[in-house]
């Protein structure tokens, strides 16, 4: 499983993509906000735990079609399933690989992008705890509507609107810790429950993702 | 004889031939009764006014969208579990009639609440679930609508319906934390006391049978449908196979 | 045959995209032997290899034997092309639990590219890289669909030596080809099992 993850990694880094186009739309999205809402200090500083939380799960949702596409495409998801390690192995592998090469620099570079926004000074340690939490659960529930979706010729879209509403939890909670965090209010309510929804995800959607793949590869 | 025997398509086809015309004569019973009742024989409410008789569709629709998520996935469990195709096409036939229901929630809510809360929208929490119960049932068509293969489809979209489930009720859970809201509380409880009037509640009552058997009549029609587009294609099959 | 067969099939059917495609494939491979399929272009080899590899379900009759112990190759190699064909073998081997990739690099002619980039490699090489696999994995039934498409005579010569030691060695195989490998091996002509309106194992025929 290490391996698969080291591999993907790997992937990831020489077929550049990976890192870049996800961190890219971040960039995007953020450096555009101002422009559509006003470059007025206070309202930036209002809005810009959930326009950083909706950037990362944005990006975030771009390269989830390649989590298991690229592997049916060139026959190595069959030569996985009659290899040793359980599908469902293969579904945490994949989310985790996918993770570390979004989620994770996504909740890195937030900080970054989170004082063009006027993020308030005490926020910044709760916006990457928020993202460092939730951005799991984010590539897990990708890795399950890419399973589901793996066998469609043009399964993107429809990924994207399977996905939709599994991450409103997600978002809801992991962005009221942000938020709460940049005004200063108690923020463990929120972190617990987006701790939850992870671990929740984290511990069944394998399964899931796992059954998905099996039925889409035969 | 048990249950299941009536998983066989064609024992299927043989009840509901004559169950459906019953339900669907009942339902229009009921709904016209309901209706009629409640638009023009029921007092006009002394804060609300007229607009208060548009509970005759808001309320048990709202019921019916959430029932057939729930009818589906007890559909899909038993697919899931004893592979009987009628239930996997019942769980297909189901989700437009339920993604209809929630639209006209959501529209009947919307005309209610322009004169009631001064706006067409707001991001309340009941407004807000039904909102994303609509996108569930959107991703669950559109999963069923482009998988060709029809064991595949039924698979899938069985898995998609569990999951959908479980993140549905949590995102009720998380919207409620998100936002108390402006909508009332349940119209409706099993207990009378809380309840709306009896004036209003009787006719609300039948509107709200008349809304299940007209899902139930629609549900079988669209099995039915189903069901025959299966024997359709077996039979091209058979042609193509010699 | 006197030993215990690896592997038995015992009235298998299968299905293609939902389609019926064979019924009442019954045959064992023993230890040492090589079973080879014919039949003509969508005859359902692809399908019965795919089944037998556990890729698919049987849609009746059942798999009995070292069920686990099957390699598959099909006609997609699995090769990522941002790596290099050591990196490609090497992740098959710990996948698999194995360590030694140098043999297989030796059987296939591949020590001399075993740094080159996969996306720099000629059809041929692919293959070639597609089927060391095979020896990485420490399989003893090897599952193959068409191995030799894309091999030049000299390829398909070290193929079918490295076929001859697996099978030596206790070895088995199950291949869809068309050519002669030069060696004795069962032919099972899959055309004489073609589905016919299905059985009643299928489950269409509920609608019917």
């Amino acid at each position: 499983m290490i391996r698969l993850v080291l591999r993907d990694l790997a992937l990831a880094v020489r077929a550049g993509g990976g890192f870049g186009l996800g961190l890219a739309f971040f960039l995007i999205v953020v450096v555009l906000v101002p422009f559509a809402v006003g470059p007025e200090t206070a309202r930036l500083t209002a809005i810009a735990p959930g326009i950083l939380w909706l950037g990362a799960l944005l990006a975030c949702l771009l390269s989830l079609d390649r989590i298991f596409a690229l592997d049916y495409e060139d026959g190595t998801l069959d030569l996985l399933a009659c290899a040793p390690i359980p599908l469902e192995g293969v579904a945490v592998a994949k989310a985790l690989a996918h993770w570390l090469t979004t989620g994770l620099p996504l909740t890195l570079a937030a900080p970054v992008l989170g004082i063009f926004l006027n993020l308030p000074a005490g926020g910044f340690g709760w916006l990457v705890v928020s993202l460092a939490l939730g951005t799991p659960a984010l590539s897990v529930i990708g890795a399950f509507g890419a399973a589901l979706t793996v066998g469609l010729r043009r399964g993107g879209l429809l990924l994207s609107l399977l996905v939709l509403p599994l991450y409103v939890p997600t978002l809801i909670f992991g962005a009221e810790v942000a938020r709460r965090g940049a005004e200063g209010l108690a923020v463990q309510g929120p972190l617990l429950l987006l701790a939850g929804v992870t671990a929740g995800a984290l511990a069944l959607l394998p399964f899931a993702a796992a059954a998905a793949l099996r039925i889409n590869l035969r | 004889m048990s249950l299941w025997e009536y998983a066989n398509p064609a024992r299927f086809m043989g009840l509901s031939a004559k169950v459906l015309p019953v339900v669907a004569g009942l339902s229009l019973l009921c709904l016209g009764v309901g209706l009629v009742w409640g638009f023009f024989f029921t007092p006009d409410d002394y804060r609300q006014g007229a607009t208060v008789k548009i509970i005759y569709l808001h309320v048990p629709s709202a019921m019916m969208a959430i029932n057939a998520w729930v009818m589906m996935l007890v559909a899909s469990l038993i697919w899931l579990i004893r592979r009987h195709h009628v239930s996997a096409l019942a769980a297909r036939a189901a989700a437009p009639v339920g993604m209809v229901m929630t639209l006209i929630a959501l529209a009947t809510g919307a005309i209610w609440g322009q004169p009631m809360w001064g706006t067409w929208w707001a991001w309340d929490p009941r407004l807000t679930s039904f909102l994303i119960l609509f996108l569930f049932y959107l991703g669950y068509v559109a999963l069923w609508e482009a998988i060709e293969d029809p064991d595949t489809a039924a698979d899938l979209t069985a898995v998609l319906c569990l999951v959908g489930s479980v993140f549905a009720v949590l995102s009720r859970y998380a919207v409620n934390f998100w936002n108390q809201g402006l909508h009332q509380g349940a119209s409706l409880s099993l207990d009378k006391e809380e309840n709306v009037s009896d004036v209003f509640w009787l006719p609300l009552v039948v509107c709200i049978a008349g809304f299940v058997l007209l899902f139930l009549a629609l549900v079988l029609v669209r099995t039915r449908t189903e069901i025959r587009a299966r024997r359709l294609h077996a039979l091209r099959l058979r042609a193509r196979m010699g | 045959m006197p030993s215990e067969p690896l592997l038995s099939l015992v009235d298998v059917a299968c299905a293609r995209g939902g389609v019926p495609v064979l019924s009442g494939v019954s045959f064992d491979i023993a230890p040492g032997e090589a079973v080879v399929l014919r039949g003509p272009n969508g005859s359902g080899k692809t399908t019965l290899l795919r089944t037998i590899a556990g890729l698919q379900p049987t849609l009746a009759g059942e798999l009995r034997g070292a069920t686990d112990d099957i390699a598959y190759a099909g006609h997609a190699d699995g090769i990522k092309a941002a790596l290099s064909v050591e990196e490609n073998l090497r992740f098959w081997a710990e996948m698999f639990g194995t360590r030694d990739i140098a043999a297989a690099l030796r059987a296939f002619d591949l020590e001399g590219l075993r740094g080159r980039a996969a996306q720099h490699l000629s059809a041929g090489q692919k293959r070639r890289l597609g089927l060391a696999r095979l020896l990485v994995t420490g399989r003893a039934i090897w599952a193959l669909d068409e191995p030799t498409v894309s091999l030049d005579t000299g390829s398909v010569g070290l193929f079918a030596a490295v076929l001859r030691d697996h099978l030596e060695s206790g070895g088995a195989a199950v291949i869809a080809t068309h050519i002669d490998l030069g060696f004795s091996a069962r032919a099972v002509d899959v055309s004489g099992f073609r589905a016919r309106a299905m059985a009643r194992s299928g489950f269409d025929e509920a609608f019917l």
